[in-house]
């Protein structure tokens, strides 16, 4: 038996910001997930389950949130559960949901993310002193820019690729009004000049901290029947993961990438991804995480895909427009920002991004990784009802 | 067998909630020493409130105050009471529905003893001296036998002045931690400044520090190998700011190290060298400092750069 076709019928954000003071954890949810319904033209009764994914429960410190937050999404007397991958878990959280409904074992899902960054401190919650070992690090970019470098050294990308990205995804902020930065004053020197963190990466070539939930609805074929707007229907997803570390890891393109990104693409009728995909969202928690994922995507050969974003192409008028809404370096809920990735994607196919809007967008990738490189999920999602 | 290393650890963090418009409220209202509900959908009355319905998953805002003194609708008694708990001397967990709610909440009662709690009694809110609006503001629950019952939920805006809109909830963690096996000899290897990997019987790769299996094959390692002292920075960052749980001056390199040997790179701080000079390929051997467990840093052995192609597997 085939399986069920899953349709995109319902998306809802709530506008991120450094610190949400006014809401609750149940708040902050509550009002992507009535966003989400509100698009869809649908109430607490018509959703049948729940899946919900946040990052560690240390970056809030409430353990097991979801148990709270039932009634804030109305999933009492429902199936509830909670995905949890790291950075990666808005994205697997979604593919959950959408199993649910391919797999005929719900007809309506509500899927949602959030973090609440400003009740913790990130850097803390990843640097955890462990006994016998030696403190030498605080926080992601110090664990990501040895990769960065790698990447450098064996494409030979001149220095300024990174601030080619966080330029451009600054300004497709600036046309998102749910994105978090709205530096209005960019320019590429400002973001050349910004203080060297961790070299080599630039304050300017790194996510903010944010508060934020994202929210979809999740529907079978009568369910899209029925609903108001067009939907974005799911043309493949898929899910890998490897160890952290081991002998023969690829920090620079992760082998469970790539193997995640074929699996999406043969599902989905893929065969030249530069071509037929129209937008991609892809976690770019780091500006040249751009280029490397281009290629492990299969966007570019392996060395090629910083010329893709040094030619424009990935701007937003460009061939290959990538983030167009300001990416993870505008906005990140940690927990929340894969699945802003595959809300977005589905936002493009349905014609909806408003001022980010990818011209005649028909397909869109989108794309979380989390840990340390460690785990990834990626949705293929289209305007036509996938073929069979 | 070699011995296992265990040493305390303790993870605790001051983390904030804002309240949101119901919580705020109510525990403003513990501060002013009046305790509200919420009333649900269906009429009944929910203590402590919840933003939204449990039935219905409604968005609820009338807020009641209800009465200061209640009945236990069951308990069970704490012999020994552990930090952070209500009461420092023995005491009884209660869930008190408090006169003019549907719900109960979760509390302590002071009692000398399991045989003067019963389910049915009666009890009332004995209130912290010092109130900031927490929950700790209701000190505990005390026996009350004689008083009345009469209370009605009466109607309340949940509105006061300068209102408590966020609160501090420090958590903390107890554990008592091993590394394990492994890495308990590779520690015991260190204090004797040797590296010391394992090796995996199926793929034959080295790797350092070991963590006991290949996470590739998914068998224990179980040859030990020494491996260095010498290696190659295969990549490397230079921070350029201060971690606050760190006492590094900053800038300092943080290099990724092949050790002579080993199939996988360790994290290391490069030194006696300017971080501006530190490259992929440099050759570095371990700097040891009196009674420290890991090499304090790596320095320049003085030997020509290591060839790219002789590490670039190991990036």
């Amino acid at each position: 038996m085939s399986k069920e076709p899953v349709a995109v019928v319902g998306i809802g954000q709530t506008e991120h910001v450094a610190a949400r003071r006014d809401v609750s954890l149940a708040g902050l949810v509550r009002e992507a997930a009535q966003r989400a319904l509100e698009d869809a033209e649908l109430h607490w009764a018509d959703i049948d389950a729940v899946v919900i994914g946040k990052a560690p429960d240390f970056f809030e410190g409430v353990m097991m949130p979801e148990l709270y937050l039932a009634d804030a999404l109305g999933a009492v007397g429902k199936p509830m559960l909670r995905v949890h991958t790291a950075g990666s878990v808005g994205g697997s959280t979604a593919l959950v949901a959408a199993d649910l409904v391919a797999a005929r074992v719900h007809r309506t899902v509500l899927t949602l993310a959030f973090e609440k960054q400003s009740e913790s401190n990130a850097m803390w919650g990843l640097s955890l002193p462990i006994p016998f070992q030696q403190p030498l690090l605080a926080g992601a970019g110090g664990f990501f820019a040895p990769h960065v470098r790698a990447y450098m050294r064996r494409t030979g990308a001149p220095d300024t690729v990174g601030s080619l990205v966080a330029y451009k995804d600054r300004r497709n902020a600036l046309k998102n009004p749910y994105a978090h930065l709205h530096e209005a004053d960019i320019t590429l020197e400002k973001v050349q000049s910004s203080p060297m963190l961790w070299d080599p990466i630039r304050y300017s070539e790194t996510c903010p901290s944010s508060d934020g939930a994202c929210a979809m609805i999740l529907t079978d074929r009568t369910g899209a029947a029925r609903t108001p707007h067009p939907p974005a229907w799911v043309h493949g997803g898929a899910m890998r993961s490897e160890p952290t570390l081991f002998a023969g890891k690829d920090f620079v393109s992760p082998q469970a990438g790539k193997d995640c990104a074929a699996d999406v693409y043969r599902q989905a009728g893929i065969t030249d991804p530069r071509r037929q995909i129209d937008a991609v969202e892809m976690y770019v928690p780091f500006s040249w995480y751009e280029p490397m994922w281009l290629e492990n995507l299969g966007f570019a050969q392996e060395g090629e895909g910083w010329k893709l974003t040094e030619a424009g192409v990935t701007e937003l008028d460009g061939d290959l427009p990538v983030n167009p809404s300001g990416g993870v370096l505008s906005t990140n809920p940690i927990g929340a920002s894969g699945m802003i990735r595959f809300a977005e994607a589905a936002l493009q196919v349905r014609g909806q991004a408003g001022e980010h809007q990818v011209e005649g967008a028909r397909r869109a990738l989108g794309h979380a990784y989390g840990g340390g490189s460690q785990f990834f999920a990626m949705w293929l999602v289209g305007a036509e009802a996938p073929a069979g | 067998m070699s011995e296992v290393l265990t040493a305390p650890l303790v993870v605790e963090f001051p983390f904030t909630r804002s309240l949101g418009p119901v919580q705020s409220a109510f525990l403003t209202g513990l501060r002013e020493r009046l305790v509200l509900g919420v009333r649900a959908t269906d009429g009944r009355v929910v203590v402590p409130p919840v933003e939204y319905d449990p039935v219905t998953a409604d968005e609820i805002r009338d807020l009641v105050e209800v009465g200061t003194g209640g009945t236990v609708t069951t308990w069970a008694w704490n012999p020994s009471p552990r930090r952070g708990q209500p009461l420092t001397t023995p005491f009884a967990w209660v869930l008190v529905r408090l006169d003019g709610a549907d719900t109960a909440l979760l509390h302590a009662l002071d009692a000398p003893g399991p045989d003067a709690v019963r389910t049915g009694m009666r009890v009332r809110i004995r209130w912290a001296v010092e109130r900031t609006g927490a929950i700790t503001d209701i000190a505990c629950f005390e026996p009350a036998e004689n008083d009345p019952t009469d209370h009605q939920p009466a109607p309340h805006g949940g509105e006061f002045a300068e209102p408590v809109t966020g609160i501090t909830t420090p958590a903390r963690l107890d554990y008592t931690y091993s590394p394990g096996r492994a890495q308990s000899r590779y520690l015991q290897a260190l204090a004797e400044h040797r590296t010391v990997g394992e090796r995996c019987p199926s793929c034959r790769k080295v790797y350092v520090p070991p963590r006991g299996a290949c996470p590739t094959c998914g068998v224990a390692t179980d040859t030990q190998v020494e491996v260095g002292p010498r290696g190659t920075v295969t990549t490397f960052c230079i921070v350029n700011i201060k971690a606050r749980n760190l006492d590094i001056e900053v800038p300092y390199v943080y290099a990724h190290i092949a050790l002579d040997g080993a199939d996988l790179a360790l994290h290391a701080r490069i030194g006696q060298i300017p971080y501006d000079q530190v490259r992929m390929g440099l050759r570095v051997e371990p700097v040891w400092t009196e009674g420290a467990r890991h090499p304090d840093h790596y320095r320049p052995t003085g030997e020509p750069d290591a060839d790219y192609d002789s590490y670039k597997e190991l990036i």
